[in-house]
């Protein structure tokens, strides 16, 4: 049992190994004062200065923020008021909504991308931004139903119908009661909606025409050239801080956990 | 008054419906319209009157350059499926046995490495796997000599594998995770071995995991083009490759619709399995 269980690590470990093997390679890279990959040329902070004087990588860095935030905003509320209408229909209706949410989550992001470029140019709307935040916001909705539709299932008719008795608006029992039980799958849907348009490369290729960059095109094109080392720098600052937000959001929640528990 | 009540509760009933509002005029102009102008590219060309209906675009799949792209891009996809859920199977069964606590502890360390770019990732990927990169160098330590990783068949499935495992993890744990642990204890009370147990009554219970896992790995890599031009050099040529090339450089949308369509066809059957067993219902307040 015991050799078991050593094995059980060894495999775990050997899974996150590969999966955090290539974010070590580029957390290096970004102390390297060599600017090629290739060979390393010292420890240095240099690029961690420099980024923040670059003006192409600052802008495509608010670029991908703002898209980001606003993608997962409007997908929020477009997701979950579908999810709240979607437990009062009857079977066919709503399994022709759940169909229409599956269609982005399984399509090819390429088929995809490629089909929102089409629309676009066919109503003369130019590439760009909006584009591009449209293009989010699209295969965000899905991520929402996806995280409240569980929650939604959980709710309990009873109690909503019995603060309706007691007095209630419909509004006011449906924010006093049901809400609260939707909101953990309303804060994960707009968090995976928040990281999903952060990773997202293939929409944004099709859609921001020539004027914008997000962080990724601006990555993909400087692939054949080589990565400027400021990237490197970003992308560990940005992944050390969600790491330690994740770390204290983890820590809080232990903590709340063992008190409810005492 | 219990009429008044009932008429309440028929009143938020309609009204919530309609809340379905903006997601299904949105679904229908981003999604929707957006297909069906696909197809309407797909089967048309563009001649000196005009568009006119076509089918040609359909059958540039018979040219043997991009059938040899889509039976590779087949070829890849499907051994980086089934890589993937030799790997991810094991991780979840044994995350699901630890009680690691909460879930969203699980799913962030799965989502964590998202946090850093996916092209600076598989990038990466090209520093470890390099001629000078970081295996050969252990390699010659040892004194062996430099294997050529990089620019093969072999490193975009490892890509592949790479980026989209965490997509085969998560919905298996998410089916384990809601195994009743008395179904499992009963089978040993029976008399079912560790062994039996699990071919007899865990493997069957994760088959909807397992399924939608696989639709998650299989769709993306077989129309990836990010993950072959980055580890696959410029030799190797998937169909998404193809695909993208006809949009981006090209400029015959004509044809990488329809090569699009034909593509579409192997996702309609992925879909197709998902929805078999997805029968979930949504009810609640």
């Amino acid at each position: 049992m015991k050799t078991r269980r050593i094995l059980e690590n060894i495999y775990i470990g050997l899974v996150m190994v590969f999966l955090y093997a290539p974010i070590l390679v580029l957390v290096v890279l970004s102390f390297n004062a060599s600017k090629s990959r290739a060979k390393w040329g010292g420890f240095t902070l240099k690029w961690y200065g420099e980024l923040f004087q670059n003006r192409e990588i600052m802008s495509a860095l608010s670029n991908t923020l703002l898209i980001a935030l606003l993608s997962a905003l409007f997908a929020t509320v477009i997701g979950t008021l579908a999810v709240i209408a979607m437990s009062r229909m009857k079977k066919v209706p709503k399994t022709i909504l759940t169909t229409l949410s599956n269609i982005p989550m399984l399509n090819a992001e390429i088929v995809t991308g490629v089909s929102l470029m089409l629309v676009f140019v066919a109503v003369n709307m130019k590439l760009g931004f909006n584009a591009v935040l449209i293009g989010h916001i699209t295969f965000n909705i899905p991520y929402v139903v996806l995280s409240v539709l569980p929650k939604m299932k959980q709710t309990n008719s009873s109690v909503y119908e019995a603060a309706l008795d007691l007095g209630a608006t419909p509004v006011k029992a449906f924010c006093k009661v049901v809400l609260p039980d939707l909101m953990p799958g309303i804060v994960s849907g707009f968090i995976l909606s928040f990281t999903m348009s952060m990773d997202d490369f293939v929409i944004t290729h099709f859609t921001r025409g020539a004027e914008i960059h997000t962080l990724s095109t601006k990555i993909y094109a400087e692939t054949r050239k080589g990565i400027k080392p400021e990237m490197y720098a970003l992308s560990t600052l940005l992944f050390v801080s969600v790491l330690v937000l994740l770390i204290i959001v983890n820590k809080r929640n232990m903590a709340e956990a063992k008190k409810r528990k005492n | 008054m219990r009429e008044r009540f009932k008429r309440k509760m028929q009143t938020s009933g309609v009204f919530r419906q309609l809340l379905a509002g903006p997601y299904i005029v949105w679904m229908v102009a981003f999604i929707v319209i957006p297909l069906l102008l696909i197809a309407y590219y797909g089967f048309t060309v563009k001649t000196d009157d005009g568009l006119r209906f076509s089918l040609s675009n359909l059958t540039l799949i018979a040219n043997p350059i991009n059938l040899k792209a889509l039976g590779l891009s087949l070829e890849l996809s499907l051994i980086s499926t089934i890589i993937c859920l030799i790997l991810a199977y094991p991780i979840a069964l044994m995350l699901r046995n630890r009680n690691v606590g909460s879930d969203s502890f699980v799913i962030m360390i799965f989502m964590l490495p998202m946090w850093m770019n996916f092209l600076l990732r598989t990038i990466a990927w090209q520093n470890i796997l390099e001629k000078t990169g970081v295996i050969n160098s252990l390699l010659s330590v040892f004194g062996i000599k430099p294997l050529n990783l990089i620019n093969t068949s072999g490193a975009i499935v490892f890509g592949m594998v790479y980026n989209f495992l965490p997509f085969m993890i998560l919905p298996i744990y998410n089916v384990l995770v809601k195994i009743d642990q008395n179904v499992i204890n009963a089978a040993r009370d029976l008399g079912a071995n560790a062994f039996q147990t699990f071919i007899k009554v865990i493997l069957p219970l994760s088959v909807p995991g397992m399924i939608s896992g696989i639709t998650m790995v299989f769709v993306p890599s077989l129309t990836t083009f990010v993950i072959s031009s980055i580890l696959g050099g410029s030799k190797i040529v998937l169909i998404g490759n193809v695909i993208e090339q006809q949009f981006k450089f090209l400029g015959n949308w004509n044809a990488g619709s329809g090569l699009s369509l034909v593509l579409m066809i192997f996702i309609l059957i992925s879909m197709a399995l998902v929805s078999i067993y997805d029968k979930d219902d949504v009810k609640g307040f």
